[in-house]
């Protein structure tokens, strides 16, 4: 290795410090109009009428767009299209877009909005998952399971009841996880213009150029080969920027009804109003343990607060619940989850998608059971270790598992043997893990097609340039491109011209999200460089007169192994490969090895490769007014290989950073106006001033341990870091409270009246104390691997194609889709 | 109203409305897109730019209170492209990861006194919000262009 694993400036990094990188808010083009939208101010309306005659009529409005002009639905998921561009009939949140204003400026399109007049008759509210249960009418939508559950799953992955009762102790726990939002400082913004030849690109501050590229060819009506997505680089993602949103749909639309670019910049408040934030999720953990602290068995049910609309939510559901297998031994699960509808802004992706709110719940609740066994909880995790290469009770494979080293890092370097419980008065540690995928296993849609392709063109003046679909969102896509390519090539990544997320110029790939770019599009890189170094080694070898195995190409260079003397420089040798090939270029594709998890639902959890994390966090709590502050945070992360170990603790910092801001403050809530007002359910405060996130001044010193055990899946056996840090700490800090003061606050955000509340209460603790009644589906039944079972559940009927390489050894024949 | 200020060392008039916030002249008129917005409402700090050597957030002052002064954006930091020491420490620190809160992240400090505390530059910069990196890489940055007081 020369350049991986080395500490190095991003290559995209001096844009950055010099205010040059181009977000979408930066561009403009000539005769430019702008975009406003104009939102709905109730929850919960029926659209009688819109009257926009006085908004025409004023000077420098162009064009006004209502849902009559957007027919078309769409949405991410496949089985969830339900999202128009403008609404039509019925507005399902505060802050759902009615109509659209394109004018000469942002202040006439702005004024114009005011004018518009919509007649709304007002529906009742579904304000939280509780109601949405006790009230299936009227609908929010009408599709979904049934009133306004929108998805419920069940699955039995061997009979729970029965290890339930053999374990000698049940612990049974009720944990809640307030929503909250990505708030990335990039506030989302499109451009949209015709080409002179009629085709429409659309530049957009969007994780996921692929899907929005099938969503405006699908809304639009036009070939997708006539439409051009360019995703700027994103000022933050974290997830808010992967669904197609109807911002962009509609400038799309505008600009091919004026004939002139159209941009919107979407206003902080209205970023609050896209959300697809965290789930708020209700758990239910019933978790039965031998004496020795040795897990028999788990039962978690989940109910999440969907809000408005479909989004990613299927997926959220089945990831609340797809990965408390993979950390430790459990040798049989059952996991019941239900989404509702409710009139809120839609909640999708944050950093770590449906699995922070259950891993916060199973880790405080393994702190509980440690303590009530008197057994550390350190030890308590480290004896039931999931092995390497194994398979869990829900069929997720774990390749490769550095969790051991991960908690022996954090427990040495914190002093946890000899400081916890040790610290005095108002102080303590708190201890906790988890888990996150290297990619999702499975694409948004159902297909055959890699996830990722590299293409690189290589030409006489020895320029590599490597394209690929990927989307820069900060996390440094861009960088691993380069260092990919540049590794296998023996150049330096900074001689590579990167071109991503440009669905005219780039191979597909689907996207900054489920943590799946490094892995996935690195191993593109690095089997598209494979091909080209091994192109230009025939042609050296011809040239130099030995065999190619015996070249190496490094630092700028290719030459003999034997007689380092003997070679070239790398353009001199790409001009020999021109020679010898014609004109140079070679792709790379990546798709995930097939599932063992052949349920249905079993599409949601697999991947490549788990990452792992541990997390000590020392705390001080007063006991008087529950005031909590973050002495330290100590954070080890199982990174497979740190291929820039620069961006990787970046990564694993800032996850730390989010997760504190969650775990202590950050809240998506909502609250209802005053009667006299129109008592409408409104956010309680869509503004940076008071959604309140740590600034430099709360955020604690972090020490990071990476821990690198390359895994064979990883590109240079790399594994993810951009979600999997963020797991750990929430749990960490309330089972640190819980060492601190002895109180347990079951819930997130965990604040200092919370504490005081938990202080006065006789059972110690804050948190909810009821899960309602859910008439859960029968439940699919899959024997664990070491029960006899295959993956499939017995009771499961033949739906989903497998998903498989053609030829690849135990493919199933690929079968049209059957919907059930 | 036309409002001459000098912009990065050179005197610039332009034709503002009473109320244009600064942030728009910048990247509207003055065509300097490295000033960013992220709020509008005074609290991410991503806007921020020196008013007379101080840092202010752009999106809180109107362009006609700015006649006469002098006004410093990231642009003006790296005349001719000789990158600031700011700007080459959060370079190598890694201190940028998506880039939005970078330039006013980077103006924000260039205010700190040499040799800063860490206190002083968790302070200092407590008006500026990042969302990416956590701030302990800033903070190294800024230790290491500034010289921080161990």
């Amino acid at each position: 290795m020369h350049q991986v694993g080395k500490p190095r400036r991003r290559v995209d990094g001096r844009a950055k410090v010099t205010g040059q990188t181009r977000f979408a808010d930066d561009l403009s083009l000539p005769r430019m109009l702008h975009c406003k939208l104009l939102r709905s101010p109730h929850p919960h309306a029926r659209i009688r009428s819109i009257d926009s005659a006085r908004a025409q009529m004023l000077p420098g409005v162009r064009l006004i767009l209502t849902g009559a002009d957007t027919p078309i639905s769409y949405g991410i998921l496949p089985v969830s299209q339900d999202e128009h561009p403008l609404a039509r009939d019925v507005v399902r949140f505060v802050g759902d877009p009615v109509a659209a204003v394109v004018a000469d400026s942002e202040e006439t399109a702005a004024t114009a909005i005011g004018q518009i007049l919509v007649e709304w008759e007002i529906l009742t509210t579904i304000a939280s998952p509780e109601q949405a249960l006790a009230t299936p009418e009227p609908r929010i939508h009408d599709y979904g399971d049934e009133g306004n559950v929108h998805k419920k799953v069940a699955f039995d992955f061997g009979d729970v009841d029965a290890a339930l009762a053999s374990a000698d102790r049940v612990f049974e726990d009720l944990f809640f996880y307030q929503g909250n939002t990505h708030l990335p400082i990039e506030q989302h913004a499109t451009l949209a213009a015709l080409d002179p030849d009629g085709k429409l690109t659309v530049w957009s501050s969007t994780q996921t150029p692929h899907y929005l590229h099938r969503a405006l060819a699908k809304t639009l009506g036009r070939p997708a080969a006539h439409i051009r997505v360019i995703a700027t680089p994103n000022g933050g993602g974290f997830g808010g920027k992967s669904d197609p949103f109807n911002h962009e749909i509609v400038v799309a639309l505008a600009a091919i009804r004026t004939g002139r670019p159209v941009k919107i910049c979407l206003t902080r408040e209205e970023v609050f109003y896209c959300h697809r934030g965290r789930h708020p999720v209700l758990m239910r953990f019933r978790t039965g343990v031998k004496n020795d602290g040795s897990l028999v068995g788990m039962e978690l049910d989940t109910l999440l607060d969907g809000g408005a609309y479909g989004s990613y939510g299927v997926a959220s559901t089945f990831y609340t619940g797809a990965l408390q297998t993979v950390t430790y031994e459990i040798p049989r699960y059952r996991f019941r989850g239900c989404r509702t509808f409710t009139n809120k802004p839609p909640c999708g992706p944050k950093r770590g998608h449906g699995t922070p709110q259950p891993r916060f719940g199973q880790e405080v609740q393994l702190d509980k059971i440690a303590c009530a066994l008197d057994i550390d909880p350190a030890e308590l995790r480290l004896k039931q270790l999931v092995k390497p290469q194994s398979l869990t009770a829900n069929y997720m494979r774990v390749n490769t598992i550095g969790l051991g080293d991960c908690i022996r890092s954090v427990v040495e370097g914190s002093g946890w043997r000899e400081r916890r419980s040790k610290l005095g008065p108002g102080r303590g540690l708190g201890l906790a893990c988890s888990s996150y995928l290297s990619g999702a296993g499975l694409p948004i849609y159902w297909n055959d097609l890699p996830q990722t392709g590299v293409q690189l063109k290589l030409d006489r003046s020895g320029g590599v340039t490597a394209f690929c679909g990927a989307t820069e969102i900060g996390q440094g896509s861009d960088d691993v491109l380069a260092l990919c390519v540049a590794e296998v090539l023996g150049i330096a990544p900074f001689d590579i011209r990167v071109v991503t997320g440009d669905t005219d110029l780039t191979p597909v790939d689907l996207g900054s999200y489920s943590s799946r770019v490094t892995l996935m599009m690195g191993n593109a890189a690095i089997e598209a460089a494979t091909r080209a170094r091994s192109l230009i080694a025939q042609a050296m070898a011809k040239k130099l007169d030995v065999p190619a195995e015996r070249l190496v190409f490094a630092e700028g260079r290719v030459f003999d192994a034997e007689d380092p003397s003997r070679g070239v420089s790398w353009p001199e040798a790409v001009i020999h490969g021109e020679a010898l090939h014609g004109t140079l270029g070679t792709t790379g594709s990546y798709k995930p090895p097939l599932s063992a998890a052949k349920y249905k639902g079993g599409g949601v959890g697999p991947t490549p490769t788990y990452s792992y994390s541990a997390s000590v966090i020392e705390v001080e709590v007063d006991p008087e007014t529950g005031w909590l502050e973050v002495n330290k945070v100590w954070i080890a992360h199982d990174i497979g290989r740190a291929l820039n170990p620069t961006l990787v603790r970046g990564q694993v910092e800032g996850s730390v950073y989010m997760a504190l801001g969650e775990a202590l403050m950050e809240e998506q809530i909502f609250r209802r106006l005053p009667p006299k007002l129109s008592g409408a359910l409104v956010h309680k405060f869509p503004s940076l001033l008071e959604y309140k996130s740590p600034s430099a001044l709360e955020m604690p010193p972090v020490e990071t341990y990476l821990i690198e055990q390359p895994d064979d899946r990883g590109p240079f056996g790399a594994k993810e870091v951009g979600q999997g840090p963020l797991l750990p700490v929430m749990p960490a800090l309330a089972n640190a409270v819980f060492d601190a003061v002895g109180v347990r606050v079951d819930e997130v955000p965990i604040t200092p009246e919370k504490i005081v509340r938990a202080l006065a209460a006789k059972d110690r603790r804050y948190g909810p104390t009821e899960f309602p009644a859910i008439a859960w589906p029968e439940a699919l039944r899959v024997a664990p691997p070491w029960e006899g079972g295959d993956g499939t559940a017995s009771n499961d009927r033949p739906s989903r194609p497998r998903m498989a390489r053609p030829g690849e050894a135990g493919a199933a024949p690929i079968r049209p889709e059957v919907r059930r | 109203m036309k409002i001459t200020l000098t912009l990065n060392r050179k005197r610039r008039t332009v034709d503002v409305s009473p109320l244009e916030r600064l942030l728009d002249t910048l990247r509207g008129a003055l065509g300097l897109t490295g000033t960013k917005e992220g709020c509008g409402e005074g609290e991410c700090g991503a806007c921020t730019v020196l008013l007379d050597g101080k840092p202010v957030n752009s999106c809180l002052v109107p362009t006609a209170q700015c006649s006469g002064a002098a006004i410093t954006t990231i642009e003006g930091l790296a005349p001719r492209g000789k990158l600031h020491k700011l700007q080459r420490a959060f370079l190598e620190c890694g201190g940028a990861q998506c880039g939005i809160c970078t330039p006013g992240m980077i103006l924000a400090a260039s205010a700190l006194p040499d040799r800063p505390t860490r206190e002083q530059i968790r302070t200092g910069l407590a008006g500026n919000l990042c969302r990416c990196t956590g701030y302990e890489k800033i903070y190294d940055a800024v230790g290491v262009a500034l010289g921080t007081k161990k």
